[in-house]
């Protein structure tokens, strides 16, 4: 709580220095979550309000290629002290050349073209408190080089440090029955959170093809969770940070109205190796019958061969994502993407929607709403089979 | 005597003229004068302008988009260009890369700022609406001569200027019209008027071009392009504020790390 007033004091403070920057945007964000059940442990809460805030301020110094970036983002949560949290999501200084681009500080790097999970993606650590669905980043700091050439580009990142993953407090959703230490997770390393780790990506388009290829040495942004007893007795869970090698590869196929996509990762982490992939396409019916409205068509594969007890648990490992996204392309940019990811070997059924409609000219309303069917015993999800809710956000942008 | 030489002389000139002029079929001339109008393009390097795009429904109700764009010429090939989102605010950031050809699809890449995502994006949708107005992503992509078949219409006065009337017919079958009918001025070929036709061949939209400037004394741009749908009413004006040429853009201005950047 002290640091929450600490960002609170820093952000008046960049308020302040806002007639420095010489463009300050963002969003302010109130968000309502509706939980129709009631929860697994009676600690925790459900149906509440949230709050949101995320400024960003650009520097450019006088039209050169050099300049400053600041984003920063602030939750208060009604009932979980673990997702009143603050972060920040960028904080770097960047520099570019005709070929080249350096950059130094806190930043979010995405890799990769699937929809349902993004397995090539590793370089930022997860915001989870933030939402199930692991979109949401923490910043990473680092340095990062980028070289371009006509046969490619090349980047070279320095990650200078490890990001916790962040997790539900007592009073929160989407946790375990038995509370995770968040304060003392363990490292494989032992420069523990000190860690430098190392990644390199080669990207280039040829023709149809966009792909990637990377490697990543360092400390794995996904934890082992490891149930322990405290001094006192008590159960809790131990979080476990491993080193990792990771190689992946992510490949799009643009055709017409079709995009084949494909995502393939190996790792190897605590003397074993394991594979995963996720592969699919997106099909667009576009401006269908000249009304403007584009209807897209999605099917991801999600395979993962690792040993869910052994290595840190990925839920979806046999599974099929289905989905449809629609898009009005009218003046309020009315947006619906619904879909399922399906257990074929065991009987869950994860649907999602999320809905976004601009109203005006500067606020956004965006609704989502998630839900657990038929998860079974042994499953991770299994543990979040009382946290569907329904979600109703206002966004006000400047 | 001399008079019947002059007579047939006469009937060898005018037999000569209607040999020469038969010899250009309409859609020869509709080609040449396409051609010639892009010739006198030809050679502009790069330029940069600030856009504000004003939709206005059937009520009048309107509703703003401002956003940067950057061209960059390409030899024997379409254009590069980007365009950078800045209003409305929550798509701010959001920036669109297209290589565009003279034959083939397109390649088109969208930045997506929350996710710090670049994605390939399909150019199929040539037909659906820019950013919700009556302008399709066809009507503002650059304008290659081997994306259409041309057909010289007449000559005619437009609104005291003196044009040729040419219809053109897209090539591609994802496009949403069969004929675009185009006035194009006959002093220095520049696009007057547009008239759209769907494709069920019906009167679809109009697009007129406004307040022309010319540039390092040779490259005519309009200042406004007004678009109205006729079948719903709706509306588009487009508006260009500070041309700029000469920028000195190169290649890597124009590449997935620049869409990263733009601002």
């Amino acid at each position: 709580m002290k640091n929450f007033l600490g960002a609170f004091i820093l952000l008046v403070v960049l308020w302040s220095a806002k007639i420095y920057s010489q463009e300050l945007s963002g969003f302010a964000q109130v968000q309502l979550r509706y939980y129709p059940l009631s929860p697994l442990d009676e600690r925790q809460e459900g149906t509440g309000f949230s709050l949101a805030i995320q400024p960003e301020l650009y520097y450019n110094f006088g039209g050169s290629p050099h300049s400053l970036l600041f984003t920063l983002f602030l939750r208060y949560d009604q009932h979980d002290q673990e997702r009143s949290h603050y972060d920040f999501r960028e904080l770097f200084w960047l520099y570019y050349s005709d070929n080249w681009e350096i950059s130094a500080g806190f930043r979010k790097i995405f890799w990769g073209v699937t929809e349902s999970q993004h397995l090539v993606d590793v370089i930022n650590q997860t915001d989870f408190v933030e939402n199930f669905s692991g979109e949401e980043k923490l910043g990473q700091p680092m340095i990062n080089f980028i070289y371009i050439h006509e046969l490619g580009t090349l980047e070279l990142f320095l990650l200078t440090g490890f990001r916790e993953r962040t997790f539900a407090g007592e009073k929160g959703r989407f946790r375990f029955t038995i509370l995770i230490d968040n304060e003392n997770p363990e490292y494989e390393s032992s420069a523990e959170y000190k860690h430098i780790d190392f990644a390199i990506r080669y990207v280039n388009t040829v023709g149809f093809f966009d792909f990637g290829i990377s490697h990543f040495v360092g400390t794995s942004r996904e934890p082992r969770f490891t149930p322990i007893d405290n001094p006192e007795g008590e159960p809790y869970i131990q979080l476990n940070y491993d080193l990792m090698n990771q190689t992946g590869l992510d490949v799009q196929l643009t055709t017409g109205s079709w995009l084949w996509k494909f995502e393939g990762i190996t790792r190897h982490t605590r003397g074993r190796r394991f594979y995963a992939l996720t592969g699919g396409f997106e099909y667009t019916f576009s401006n269908i019958s000249s009304t403007g409205i584009d209807i897209g068509i999605l099917a991801e594969w999600l395979y993962d061969d690792r040993d869910q007890f052994y290595f840190p648990p990925n839920p979806f490992s046999s599974h099929l994502f289905v989905g449809s996204r629609l898009a009005f392309n009218d003046v309020q940019s009315t947006q619906i993407l619904a879909g399922a990811i399906v257990d074929y070997e065991e009987s869950g059924i994860y649907p999602s929607i999320e809905a976004s409609r601009r109203v005006g000219e500067s606020f956004i309303v965006n609704l989502e709403a998630r839900a657990f069917y038929n998860t079974e015993p042994g499953d991770l999800l299994y543990f979040f089979r009382r946290d569907n809710y329904l979600q109703l956000e206002i966004l006000w942008y400047y | 005597m001399s008079f019947k030489k002059n007579l047939m002389y006469m009937f060898s000139v005018v037999y000569l003229a209607t040999m020469f002029l038969s010899a250009q079929t309409p859609e020869e001339k509709g080609l040449e004068i396409a051609i010639d109008a892009d010739e006198r393009d030809k050679g502009f390097g790069d330029s940069s302008s600030e856009l504000t795009m004003i939709l206005r429904n059937k009520q009048g109700d309107e509703s703003t988009r401002q956003m940067s764009n950057k061209t960059l010429e390409v030899e024997n090939d379409g254009d590069k260009s980007l365009v950078i989102f800045n209003v409305p605010r929550d798509v701010k950031g959001t920036a669109f890369l297209s290589f565009t050809h003279k034959s083939g699809p397109d390649d088109q890449w969208l930045y997506l700022p929350a996710l710090k995502r670049v994605k390939r994006i399909s150019s199929d949708n040539k037909s659906g609406p820019f950013m919700g107005s009556e302008f399709a992503y066809e009507d503002i992509s650059s304008h290659e001569i081997e994306k259409y078949t041309y057909k010289y219409v007449k000559d005619e006065n437009l609104d005291g200027v003196d044009c040729f009337v040419i219809e053109r017919y897209p090539v591609d079958e994802n496009s949403g019209y069969t004929k675009q009918v185009v006035w194009i001025d006959t002093d220095q070929y520049r696009s007057m008027k547009v008239v759209y036709y769907d494709r069920k061949n019906s009167l679809f939209k109009t697009l007129t071009y406004h307040e022309y400037n010319q540039y390092l004394n040779k490259y005519w741009r309009a200042n406004k392009m007004s678009m109205i749908n006729h079948q719903t009413g709706k509306s588009t004006d487009l508006l260009f504020n500070d041309y700029k040429f000469a920028n000195g853009f190169s290649e890597s201005d124009f590449n997935q790390n620049s869409l990263k950047r733009a601002r």
